[in-house]
């Protein structure tokens, strides 16, 4: 082997062991959680932690006999995707008139709508709870629904414009010129031309749904509470929870990380369209 | 074809929600009860089945929260008359504070078969205000000593019944083997009101000192405060256990329950936890004390009671309190004592639990404890006179943002990060600010 050839192997190692360090500290938090999940609350407590262990499914027996884990499921499918597909059919149009029929304030527009997110959460709690307090929203999938549309629409009009002012005039002039209508013109042409960038967009959007906790510990009870709100109830004041919880967020991420694992090509190629011309 | 299943998946998805809209066509009062995951309430949970099976015209619905996140839950609810929650889970510091708003409903038809006089007098003197009690106690719980037995017969050394902070620290020193896994003694470094503060205000009122004075001047640069802090950190960064500043009151149950403490003061509930072979390794080690003090044993342990009540936004409050007398019954103790066994029945409530011999065979702390809720009056914290109530808190509601921040610099100080002087100082001044902005001070 000549000696390019072995440094660039060497290189290639280098880089290889990086990557996997880099990667195994982002997951460690994830694969600790995962770990503990299967230990007693004794041995979720021992220090120094045991790596090697009698796994158990006790804790996750508990979890699954004190609560109702498919009813939050299910509200966070409904919640989750319906706020998803409310984001991104309100979204569309939006992006689409910014992005090929823009004004003097769509720059002014796009910015005060990212502004909206710069405000912490707890900052509008009490007028967002005396809002859905006089509109019976309390509690209900169809506030929640509400809620994270409000709360991701900037983002997703975001992402969508940035995809399709990627997308040349021509097209859509050459659409026009052959009679597409403005519905015509998105769901025939923008959306085939910029798919993984929408998908991306809708995957990204389901993640941020999934996960987020101020407003659905805050919102909701019984009715309409999500896996988030399923995590919250095992945190105990007094008495050992760690392997509950860890059991009961392992529960609650394995859904949206089947998802995630099976969408990532595309979410990854979705992320990064159009962005190497 | 395409626009319709895109339509049609986003009904799908969308209908559940909107199907909430419309009122549930249901006869039976629903009962919405936000609680906390304590194992004692989780009992509750589970045995309420049979309150339904009686009852069968009340539903109940939990809620189930953090401790902090149930407080904020709460708090909003009954401040935007939101009337989401029928009963609510609140401890001593809250009670008197939200039945001075009326924010809660006074338990005004309490039964004869109730037998409410059978409720520990400082429990039920703590849920009161103006003479009325407005919640009703689930589980109360003072302070006690727990140490190692094998550890402390090993060395020599005996634990006094009734022992001082200087006695235990004397002992620390002798069991401290850090080599070995041990550490002298275990206690709540973590900042936070309810977690480091909730010690240290006991044990400065121990060395005779207090929070406010009669003006309300805030007294944190104190001899007392300074002498109890410094004695806390000390012990702590002598014979405590690394990252001390990181542990509250679950992080030491944990430690002592893995077998790494020789000693440890904390809450009463901890010895049914410590008893449990699934939860410690340590069942049949464990002797049990007194709580500590210094010079004077008043407010030297404190006392807390997680108690229900009837939120005054309810639209269902006779269901809700027939529930709480239910709850909290001496029926409801004998339920859990036939389910789980004596050891398991709700702690500090009731004379008539103490008085069981079933359940002083199957609790052995059980006079202890009686004699530590008996002798915490939250309303003589001190040995100086106080204008406040609370023993390891201060009944005011500023309090919460000012114990987390005295909290905070004696973590620092714990952490080694500045002297216990200059924590003090600076809680001081904090402090004053605080009481001054309130309109306490002038």
């Amino acid at each position: 082997m000549s000696k390019a050839s072995q440094q660039r192997a060497m290189r290639k190692l280098v880089f290889t062991l990086i990557g996997w360090v880099v990667g195994l500290l982002m997951a460690f938090p994830i694969l600790w959680m995962a770990l503990t999940a299967f230990k007693t609350e004794r041995q979720a407590v021992e220090t120094p932690p045991a790596l090697f262990f009698h796994p158990t499914l006790e804790s996750f027996a508990t979890v699954l006999a004190t609560t109702n884990y498919l009813r939050f499921v299910f509200n966070s499918v409904a919640i989750a995707g319906g706020a998803t597909l409310l984001s991104v059919a309100l979204a569309l149009p939006c992006a689409y008139a910014m992005a090929f029929h823009p004004s003097p304030r769509t720059k002014g527009i796009l910015m005060w709508m990212l502004s909206t997110k710069m405000m912490p959460a707890v900052g509008v709690l009490v007028p967002i709870y005396l809002l859905f307090r006089n509109l019976h929203l309390l509690d209900t999938r169809t506030g929640m629904i509400g809620i994270y549309t409000l709360m991701n629409l900037p983002i997703v009009i975001w992402m969508l414009y940035s995809f399709f002012r990627d997308v040349p005039h021509d097209i859509v002039e050459a659409g026009l010129l052959d009679g597409a209508n403005t519905r015509q013109q998105i769901l025939r042409l923008l959306l085939p031309l910029t798919a993984p960038g929408v998908a991306a967009t809708i995957l990204l959007n389901l993640v941020l749904c999934w996960n987020e906790a101020f407003w659905s510990i805050n919102l909701t009870a019984t009715n309409a509470a999500p896996l988030t709100a399923f995590i919250a109830t095992f945190s105990s004041p007094e008495g050992l929870f760690w392997a509950k919880l860890s059991a009961a967020s392992l529960l609650a991420v394995a859904p949206i990380m089947v998802v995630g694992l099976a969408t990532q090509r595309h979410l990854v190629s979705g992320l990064t369209f159009g962005a190497v011309k | 074809m395409k626009t319709h299943i895109l339509l049609g998946l986003a009904s799908a998805l969308l209908l559940p929600g909107l199907g909430m809209l419309a009122p549930q066509a249901d006869a039976a009062t629903t009962l919405t009860i936000a609680t906390v995951n304590n194992p004692d309430m989780i009992v509750m949970q589970r045995l309420s089945a049979k309150f339904e099976a009686t009852h069968p015209d009340i539903k109940l619905n939990w809620i189930t929260l953090e401790e902090n996140v149930l407080r904020q839950r709460v708090t909003t609810d009954i401040a935007t008359h939101a009337g989401g929650m029928d009963i609510v889970t609140v401890g001593v510091y809250e009670v008197p504070l939200w039945a001075k708003r009326g924010w809660l409903t006074p338990f005004t038809n309490i039964p004869a078969s109730y037998d409410v006089d059978d409720i520990l007098k400082p429990v039920l003197s703590g849920l009161s205000y103006d003479g009325k009690p407005f919640a009703l106690p689930f589980y109360a719980e003072s302070q006690m000593t727990y140490y190692r037995t094998d550890l402390a017969q090993k060395a020599g050394v005996t634990v006094p019944a009734e022992p001082t902070w200087p006695q235990l620290a004397a002992i620390a020193d002798k069991l401290n083997d850090p080599k070995n896994g041990i550490y002298g003694i275990c206690l709540r470094g973590k900042a936070g009101w309810g977690e480091n503060m909730g010690q240290i205000g006991p044990v400065v009122n121990g060395f005779g000192g207090r929070w406010f004075d009669l003006k309300w001047q805030p007294q944190l640069t104190s001899q007392p405060w300074e002498d109890g802090v410094k004695f806390y950190v000390d012990l702590l960064r002598k014979d405590g256990p690394p990252g001390a500043v990181s542990n509250g009151y679950n992080e030491t149950l944990a430690l002592f329950a893995a077998g790494h403490c020789a000693m440890w003061v904390d809450a009463t509930v901890s010895a049914g936890f410590l008893a449990n072979p699934k939860q410690s390794t340590v069942v049949g080690k464990v002797g049990y004390a007194a709580p500590p003090y210094t010079t004077t044993k008043i407010g030297s342990h404190y006392l807390w009671a997680w108690s229900l009540a009837v939120p005054s936004t309810s639209h269902n409050a006779a269901a809700a309190q027939e529930f709480i007398t239910w709850a909290t019954s001496k029926d409801y103790i004998k339920l859990v004592a036939d389910d789980q066994g004596w050891a398991s029945v709700p702690p500090g409530t009731r004379t008539s639990t103490y008085q069981s011999p079933d359940y002083q065979k199957a609790a052995p702390f059980a006079p202890i404890v009686l004699n530590a809720i008996d002798s915490a009056d939250p309303h003589h914290p001190s040995i100086l006179p106080v204008p406040y109530t609370g023993i390891q808190y201060v009944g005011i509601p500023e309090f919460q943002g000012i114990g987390t921040s005295v909290g905070q610099q004696i973590a620092a100080a714990i952490a080694g990060q500045k002297t216990v002087k200059a924590a003090l100082a600076e809680s001081q001044s904090e402090t004053a600010r605080v009481m001054r902005r309130a309109g306490y001070l002038q």
